[in-house]
């Protein structure tokens, strides 16, 4: 980046910033300060496992992504893994959306008991850690009300993150213009037509974003099902694992994997944002 | 006004509250069938509280009030059948941002009158012929201008086939130069005959269309009188230096 030419203006420059904070902050420096405290870290850990003597065979991995075989392409291990834990979280998100729109629902009935119920749920929720929660639900309410694992992994989930969910929902009806409701309510529309058609598919707009982000969350701590071994991508990675004790590349494998589906699900989302904005 | 025809709304010894502050006092008030009405006063006397109350945007606390042979309070069971005969344009148009125009007309008849989609799409655009923008049928609000957002809006109660319109300072966030093509629907409106109560300051509309003019301030009905009287020799004194405020330019 050249000085811009001033020599035609009369004024007096403006006073800079000192030349070495210039120099720190240009381009070419800030990326070269990156890579050297990368290349450190990175060499760091490999020197480290080395002296671990652990014994690398990142060759060995390709086989539980996919292989092919006399019937053709095969999906691995860690594939069925993915789609278990898509699938899982795919249903407890869906679960997580109804029961949040309904404590959100609640909460703005402006019923005495409406508002206590809510509240007090989404105190409940906030306050017990998601493993714990789980427990519960493995080992008390399922004996209790007769669900297995898998169940209780999916009403686990659904339950922790509708708590965050009922609270964009309600963030989301709430900035609707009030004059939404006015308008709806002179034509004569019931309180339940005015949330259907008007109010919230304007929050959508609103909600998109914090509820992507509440998905991608949900994903990730769907890894925590794992301790009661349900058989998703975690539980999977780890039985790999203890057949070939390669831990460093299986757990590297295994990040990547969360980190590619969430990205794409972010991207996607994101996109679909964009197109929602130029329909306003 | 032509003739004497039945009262469709009445007002008896109106009072509201908000909390403390007494928004309407001891309000008595008569619209007949067809009646051009124009409420006028300053701000905070309680003229857009009265006529939200006329659709149960909100509700009075003592006092009777009966639109069309109904009385309106917060428990009748017949709001929402009455809703659908009152209309109401905002002074902020309230459009639904989401739907394109045609859509907003067509809306209220398909889910609250359970019309269906072709008989709502033709009254939509007999109504949106009536405000002279059938060519903005497929835009969104925001593509429009205010004046264009105001008559939609108006459409948009039209279609609902209502026998009362209430307009809440229909012109106070249009651009100067937007307000004439507003006033005019109205005037049109007027002309054909719909009961009409309308909070403005337009007192040049108010000459035009009104059969009565009303001046309120302080949450109490100061003068009732027809404009040729109201702007000529009005009886109260408050009356009078208020239209001196908003008639001297």
């Amino acid at each position: 980046m050249s000085a811009p030419d001033l020599s035609g203006l009369r004024g007096q420059p403006l006073p800079q910033r000192p030349a070495f904070q210039r120099f720190l902050s240009s381009t070419g420096v800030s990326v070269a300060i990156y890579f050297a405290v990368m290349g450190l870290i990175i060499y760091g850990s490999f020197t480290g496992a080395q002296n671990m003597g652990y014994n690398w065979q990142w060759h060995r991995v390709p086989q539980f992504l996919y292989s092919f075989t006399d019937d053709g392409f095969q999906l691995g291990e860690i594939f069925h893994g993915l789609l278990a834990t898509i699938q899982l979280s795919a249903t407890a998100f869906a679960l997580a959306v109804a029961l949040g729109l309904l404590v959100a629902l609640l909460r703005l009935s402006g019923l005495v008991m409406g508002t206590a119920v809510s509240i007090g749920f989404l105190e409940l929720i906030r306050n017990i850690p998601l493993l714990v929660l789980l427990y519960l639900f493995y080992y008390v309410l399922g004996p209790i009300f007769g669900f297995d694992r898998y169940w209780a992994s999916i009403l686990t989930l659904a339950v922790f993150h509708s708590a965050l969910i009922s609270e964009i929902f309600r963030a989301g009806i709430n900035a609707v213009d009030k004059g939404q409701w006015e308008a709806a309510k002179s034509i004569g529309m019931t309180t339940g037509q005015t949330y259907r058609y008007i109010i919230l598919p304007q929050s959508v707009r609103f909600m998109l974003p914090p509820m992507t982000g509440e998905a991608v969350h949900l994903i990730k701590s769907s890894a925590i099902v794992s301790v009661i071994a349900v058989a998703e991508l975690t539980t999977i990675g780890r039985n790999i694992i203890s057949d070939t004790f390669m831990s460093f590349e299986i757990w590297f494998t295994v990040a990547a994997v969360y980190m590619v589906v969430t990205l794409i699900l972010s991207v996607g989302v994101s996109y679909l944002e964009r197109r929602y904005a130029v329909d306003q | 006004m032509t003739g004497v025809s039945d009262p469709i709304i009445e007002v008896t010894n109106l009072d509201k509250f908000y909390g403390d502050f007494h928004a309407l006092k001891d309000v008595n008030l008569t619209v007949h069938q067809g009646e051009k009405m124009v409420i006028c006063g300053p701000s905070g006397s309680g003229k857009s509280t009265l006529i939200r109350c006329f659709n149960g945007l909100e509700w009075h606390n003592s006092g009777q009030l009966v639109i069309d042979g109904v009385e309106v309070h917060e428990q009748s069971k017949d709001m929402r059948r009455l809703r659908q005969e009152v209309g109401m344009v905002f002074q902020q148009f309230n459009l639904f941002p989401h739907l394109t125009v045609l859509e907003n007309l067509m809306i209220g008849p398909m889910k609250v009158r359970r019309q269906g989609r072709a008989q709502a799409e033709a009254t939509a655009r007999k109504y949106l012929d009536r405000v002279h923008i059938p060519e903005q049928a497929d835009k969104y609000p925001a593509q429009l201008s205010g004046g264009q957002q105001q008559r939609v809006a108006i459409a948009r109660s039209l279609c609902m086939e209502t026998r009362i319109m209430l307009f809440d300072e229909p012109t106070s966030a249009l651009d100067p130069e937007m307000i004439n093509e507003v006033l005019d629907v109205m005037v049109e409106l007027a002309q054909s005959g719909m009961t009409m109560v309308v909070v403005t300051h337009e007192m040049g509309f108010a000459r035009k269309v009104a059969d009565t003019m009303v001046f309120m301030e302080a949450g109490e009905i100061v003068e009732v009188s027809p404009p040729d009287r109201f702007f000529t020799n009005p009886s109260s004194e408050r009356c009078r230096l208020f239209l001196d405020q908003i008639l001297e330019h």
